[in-house]
């Protein structure tokens, strides 16, 4: 459903592309890891997907296409009818992705808004009330007027997930959504998005730099470094046998779990 | 609503406490009114007759206490060079003095927020470095000059008024607006520039924030971004400011009022600081400093509306 060829970014400002010669497919109702350390693309990778490339401030080439349509070179307008829409996106840090003077019932709701302007304002209420629920925000109809200040870091994960998923669409763009978030409530989230994953097919590119995470979540993994995608596989494959040396790196650093009295001053 | 509560509670003990200031030095540095309105005609038997007749020989707290009560009961004593009640000669000039600054403020809000925006929306045109040495240019220029230009230009050269005749409202309310303009005007343009220039760079710096990548990750186009998301957070400190510009723009009325021949506030606060006239002048130091803390406490309900992280506890700063 979604195609990347030979997707080549340079910004103005840096020596270096960014992103040379990526080429990448996601199936449908496929969960696609991309990992790497930071710097090395994944995330203009995935911004150029999203139609979030600075495009005044950089050069680009390639093509990627949803579903047929393409994107990298669209104008604004078709651009603009796709975000939202056909692709969600859900950033790092979510306390400073959300508009800090709006309602997180106004934002979850504002793609319907912005896409579906004939929905009447009651029932934009009861499709964000809704979505809430499916993105597991306990008491929904108290957390639609709360402000982002008022609400945790999970919690406001789970609001921009509901956010991009409410007008239902194709590809989810998931740029290290659980980086920020302490390990509990990683997992939780990382529960949510197989079940999102599971009961309505939304396909995903899940952005992470720690391989771990991907193993519990994605079928498929892709690797960067430093612009070039160095490995891609199934994810299990990858894992036990990895080629580049790059990758088998990765693996290694991932601490493994050894059982050991924890030390006393470790408890509190 | 408490936090309401709280700032307008504020209020009232910032006015208590400015007031007793206002009133205490004044009862210092003006030395003895009943010698001072008796002039050359005092003799001892006379200035202890009104002293007593004016209450002087009471404890300053209870003089102090009558004083206050006097702003409800339009009861505020008498003008030693006027010889009439400070209540009515201030009720004359009062109503000029506010209505020149609320037109100016006006004209501030109309004309600043729209160019801001403009300004900000242009900021990577080739024409943005002379836009902002005009900006420059206007901020730097004092209320009297540019009262005096205008005078100039409009009453002498286009005859668009009729300078140093000031007409009445209830006679010509239409006149009467018209030419408080040119001094709204005066007034307003540095305040204008002050405020475009910060209402730019709150929008361009919000424009950089987490925020308007996730709104245009949604769909929304420029304006969407502009209006529905920054604009808001861009306005929550400018109202800091407009709060500030609203307290400043009586004290440029003051001053512009003397150019324009508008018998406001200011030449009766001139007469009387000249003359020594201490009854007249304490008032109007506490209706300025009631303007000043009016105004502040407006600016900061308005700013706990837009912002609702300084809803928490009342005080966020």
């Amino acid at each position: 459903m979604l195609e990347i060829k030979d997707l080549h970014v340079k910004f103005h400002s840096r020596e270096r592309e960014a992103v040379s010669g990526v080429s990448l497919t996601i199936r449908n109702g496929e969960i696609l890891g991309l990992v790497g350390e930071s710097g090395s693309g994944k995330t203009v990778t995935a911004m150029s997907v999203a139609g979030l490339l600075p495009r005044r401030s950089c050069d680009y080439s390639g093509s990627i296409e949803l579903d047929g349509t393409e994107l990298l070179h669209a104008d604004r307008t078709l651009l603009r009818k796709m975000q939202g829409k056909e692709i969600g996106v859900v950033f790092q840090e979510p306390m400073s992705a959300m508009d800090p003077l709006m309602k997180i019932g106004e934002q979850v709701g504002e793609t319907l808004l912005l896409h579906h302007p004939e929905i009447s304002s009651e029932d934009r209420y009861y499709c964000a009330l809704a979505a809430m629920r499916e993105a597991e925000l306990p008491n929904p109809e108290d957390t639609y007027g709360r402000y982002p200040h008022e609400l945790s870091g999970g919690m406001l994960q789970r609001a921009m997930i509901a956010a991009a998923i409410i007008s239902r669409p194709k590809l989810l763009l998931l740029d290290e959504p659980t980086t920020a978030l302490d390990v509990t409530i990683q997992a939780q989230i990382l529960e949510l998005l197989k079940k999102l994953n599971r009961e309505h097919g939304i396909s995903m590119l899940f952005i992470s730099h720690n391989l771990n995470v991907v193993r519990k979540l994605c079928s498929r993994v892709a690797v960067m470094q430093k612009g070039i995608l160095v490995e891609e596989g199934q994810t299990e494959d990858v894992w036990e046998n990895p080629h580049h040396p790059y990758t088998k790196r990765l693996i290694a650093a991932i601490p493994t779990r050894t059982k050991k009295e924890a030390p006393d001053h470790d408890k509190f | 609503m408490k936090y309401a509560a709280r700032k307008i509670l504020m209020l009232l003990v910032t006015m208590v406490i400015v007031s007793f200031l206002a009133f205490l030095a004044f009862s210092l540095i003006s030395g003895d009114p009943a010698t001072a309105m008796l002039g050359t005609e005092a003799t001892p038997e006379k200035v202890a007759a009104l002293r007593e007749e004016l209450g002087l020989n009471r404890p300053l707290l209870a003089q102090y206490g009558t004083w206050v009560l006097g702003f409800f009961t339009g009861n505020l004593g008498t003008s030693y060079s006027y010889r009439m009640p400070v209540s009515s000669l201030i009720g004359q000039k009062l109503p000029l003095t506010l209505a020149l600054s609320l037109l100016s403020f006006l004209l501030i809000l109309v004309v600043a927020v729209p160019l801001g925006i403009r300004s900000a929306r242009q900021s990577e045109s080739r024409l943005d470095g002379v836009h902002t040495a005009l900006n420059q240019l206007f901020m730097a220029l004092p209320p009297f000059f540019t009262g005096i230009l205008l005078t100039w230009l409009f009453g002498i050269l286009l005859h668009w008024f009729t300078p140093g005749k000031f007409p009445i409202f209830s006679e010509h309310p239409g006149l009467f607006f018209w030419n408080l303009l040119f001094p709204a005007i005066a007034v307003a343009i540095p305040r204008i520039a002050m405020t475009v220039r910060m209402l730019r760079s709150t929008i361009l710096h919000e424009m950089n924030q987490d925020y308007v990548r996730t709104a245009i990750s949604r769909g929304n186009d420029r304006v969407g971004v502009l209006y529905r998301h920054v604009l808001k957070n861009a306005m929550a400190p400018v109202i800091a400011f407009l709060a500030q510009t609203m307290a400043e723009v009586i004290a440029g009325s003051i001053v512009v009022e003397q150019v324009f021949a508008v018998p406001g506030l200011g030449r009766l606060l001139l007469a009387s600081i000249g003359n020594r006239d201490w009854p007249v002048v304490e008032v109007i130091v506490v209706i300025l400093a009631f303007w000043v803390v009016l105004a502040n406490t407006i600016g900061d309900l308005l700013s706990q509306r837009i912002d609702p992280r300084l809803r928490l506890g009342g005080d966020a700063r």
